[in-house]
């Protein structure tokens, strides 16, 4: 399973060395180390999601209400603390709270076989209309001792940074080092053939649906922490920024191959371009245009590079049969 | 080999997060201040592709062109209340001057704002406020004063009825503030002998929807036959009621008009009410000039950060080719006077 998904992962880290050379080209305010790794906190978030949406795309499921639970979990644990619950309650009230949330997406999907992409469909306008509900039109202000973990860190990187490295690392090793990792790229690769071959499915659909409730959760601590309010509409579309970096990242839509590497350097990519280009001062409208070509383009490159290995695995293969001796 | 070749993705992100890393050691920083020792003055609109700030922008530009700043504009896809924070991080690191912004949270962006004016830059709202939390931002510039716009108002309404006989107001909800606020002051003014001949009859609200608003105006007609004029100081409420004069042929020179028929003025854009104008169901209507708002907004951004104004009530902020603009509490500065449209200016507006 290694073997063929490097070349997929090296693609967008390629992308980003060049991004970085580009815009510290295109503005003498770009390339400052300082700046780019205190702005990276603004994509913390969405990382931690798309740390999650890998899992569930690799098992072959799509989980459309990710921005809708971080928005839901935001609002509420914001209203509990404003409420002055205690600090270290509402924090786990938040995690698990997120994780009950994307337990009931997985639930739905895998024991009713409900398609995922309709059930998250459904939850992300049910989860943003609670939002709404609770919070109405008005935001709720989080006490000064609770805001600005992006303002605090080690050695210069701010805390959501190395909470989502740590995060990344631990993914990765999940998904390539342990047994739930090849299992979740079993689902998703062929799911009866998962399920005769005696892995619980089911189990590990709800698990990589729970997961993304959990990041989710963890998401909506790092944002409220970082605005110091929360609005019944925090992260609405971000659902979409998430799929595209872990599709840029190289996981296949199709499921059963991905790599938490390749979403680490997609949304390293996404990061650069887009800070590239709000401190080049480029209009919102070709903003939009360049990162759906990205998209575009690291569809095509990936699909390019598969072909490729393929047709060299073939011609290797019929280089093994030409050599097999005549009967 | 093999663990290498696993190894190389990660050794490819370090790599990238090292490619940043000698900017601060061959001691290039970014430049503090721009090229050409102009000031750099930036403006985020709510969203992009709406007109009404495109005539905000056209302020700002006017006030570039006057007091000699470097001028760039800057907005969000979408409006939702953290849309503009991207941006104003990347306007920080630009290193502007002055950020002119119409926010689109009142509460959302205080930390950005916070960061940005630390690092010394002036923070102005245009045409909406940091409501409550207006220790965040140096100045707001916001459309018209309720009394300019009340009296405004009711003076048009008094003009089109030679300042005689009945008139209602369709207005928006019952407690939408500023509604309430205007039509408190058109009713002050009503009480001078100019209006004594001028009755207001009612006040209804069609609750700033199409039907509602048209409901309300055809009972106006139905219940006051004698009804001269309806004043409807919101856009929704004023479109509407176009619609109905103009289906029912009450409007002055309509088929159905009795004597002089019902004269209809209010608040609107001039895209919004063209059509009705040209028909001449309405003659003439009024709103604040969003570009007073961005020029005034240039202007005191860059005077407040060369210093040649401090934000403290009562003062007075000179700008060239205006009145002097009277500073009142909590740092808001107020545009005017009120636009009016008719047949001989409209053509002139695109917002």
């Amino acid at each position: 399973m290694g073997g063929g998904d490097l070349k997929r992962d090296y693609i967008p880290g390629i992308l980003a060395l060049l991004a970085l050379a580009f815009f510290s080209r295109l503005s003498p305010h770009f390339l400052d180390w300082h700046f780019l790794v205190t702005n990276s906190t603004v994509y913390m978030e969405e990382g931690l999601l798309a740390l999650a949406m890998t899992f569930v795309i690799i098992a072959g499921q799509i989980d459309l209400s990710v921005a809708s639970m971080m928005g839901l979990v935001a609002c509420l644990t914001a209203k509990l603390i404003s409420g002055g619950a205690n600090l270290f309650l509402a924090i786990l009230f938040a995690v698990v709270f997120g994780i009950l949330l994307g337990t009931f997406n997985g639930v739905l999907v895998s024991k009713l076989k409900l398609p995922s992409f309709l059930v998250t469909l459904g939850t992300l306008a049910t989860y943003r209309g609670l939002c709404q509900a609770i919070l109405g039109p008005t935001s709720v202000a989080l006490p000064s001792t609770f805001i600005g973990i992006d303002k605090v860190g080690i050695g210069g990187i701010p805390d959501p940074v190395i909470l989502f490295i740590v995060l990344a690392i631990g993914s990765s090793l999940l998904l390539r080092r342990t047994v739930l990792g090849r299992w979740v790229i079993a689902t998703g690769a062929n799911e009866s053939a998962a399920r005769y071959s005696g892995i619980p499915v089911d189990r590990v659909t709800i698990l990589t649906f729970a997961g993304a409730g959990l990041m989710a959760g963890i998401g909506a601590l790092l944002m409220i922490s970082r605005l110091g309010v929360a609005h019944y509409d925090l992260a609405s579309g971000l659902e979409l920024d998430v799929i595209t970096v872990v599709v840029v990242g190289g996981t296949s839509i199709a499921g059963g191959q991905g790599s938490i590497v390749g979403t680490v350097l997609s949304l390293l990519l996404i990061d650069v371009i887009k800070t590239g280009m709000d401190v080049a001062n480029i209009k919102i409208e070709y903003q939009l245009t360049v990162v759906g070509m990205l998209l575009i383009l690291a569809v095509l490159t990936m699909n390019g590079a598969d072909f490729y290995t393929n047709l060299r695995k073939n011609v290797s293969l019929r280089q093994v049969t030409t050599e097999e001796p005549q009967l | 080999m093999k663990t290498m070749k696993k190894l190389l993705p990660w050794i490819v992100i370090v790599i990238a997060a090292a490619g940043c890393s000698p900017v601060n050691s061959n001691g290039t920083k970014p430049a503090d201040s721009s090229s050409n020792g102009n000031l750099k003055v930036v403006y985020i609109a709510k969203s992009s592709g709406n007109p009404y700030f495109t005539q905000i922008e056209n302020g700002f530009k006017k006030a570039a062109s006057q007091m000699g700043f470097e001028y760039s504009s800057q907005s969000p896809a979408t409006a939702d209340a953290t849309s503009q924070l991207e941006i104003i991080k990347g306007q920080i690191q630009r290193g502007v001057d002055v950020i002119a912004i119409s926010p689109n949270s009142p509460d959302a962006l205080d930390q950005v704002l916070d960061e940005a004016r630390r690092k010394g830059i002036v923070v102005i709202c245009v045409d909406d406020d940091l409501v409550g939390n207006e220790t965040h931002r140096d100045a707001a510039v916001l459309p018209c004063d309720v009394t300019v716009v009340g009296d405004s108002q009711i003076d048009l309404m008094g003009k089109l009825m030679n300042y005689t006989g009945d008139f209602a107001i369709l207005s928006a909800t019952t407690d939408a503030p500023n509604q309430n606020a205007w039509i408190a002051e058109m009713k002050k003014q009503l009480a001078l002998p100019k209006f004594a001949n001028m009755h207001l009859v009612t006040t209804v609200y069609g609750d700033d929807e199409s039907q509602k608003s048209a409901t309300e105006t055809e009972a106006l007609i139905a219940k006051y036959p004698h009804l001269g004029g309806i004043l409807s100081p919101t856009s929704v409420g004023l479109a509407a009621a176009a619609q109905v004069l103009d289906d029912e042929g009450v409007y002055p020179g309509g088929d159905h008009a009795s004597k002089s028929g019902i004269q209809l003025t209010g608040l609107s854009t001039p895209n919004q009410m063209k059509k009705p104008l040209e028909k001449g169901v309405v003659s003439s209507f009024q709103l604040w000039d969003p570009a007073d708002s961005g020029y005034l907004a240039g202007c005191l951004g860059v005077l407040i950060k060369e210093k040649k104004v401090t934000i403290t009530t009562g003062a007075s902020v000179a700008v060239p080719g205006g009145n002097p603009t009277k500073v009142e509490d909590k740092g808001v500065l107020f545009t005017g006077p009120m636009l009016t449209f008719d047949k001989s200016n409209i053509s002139k507006y695109n917002f």
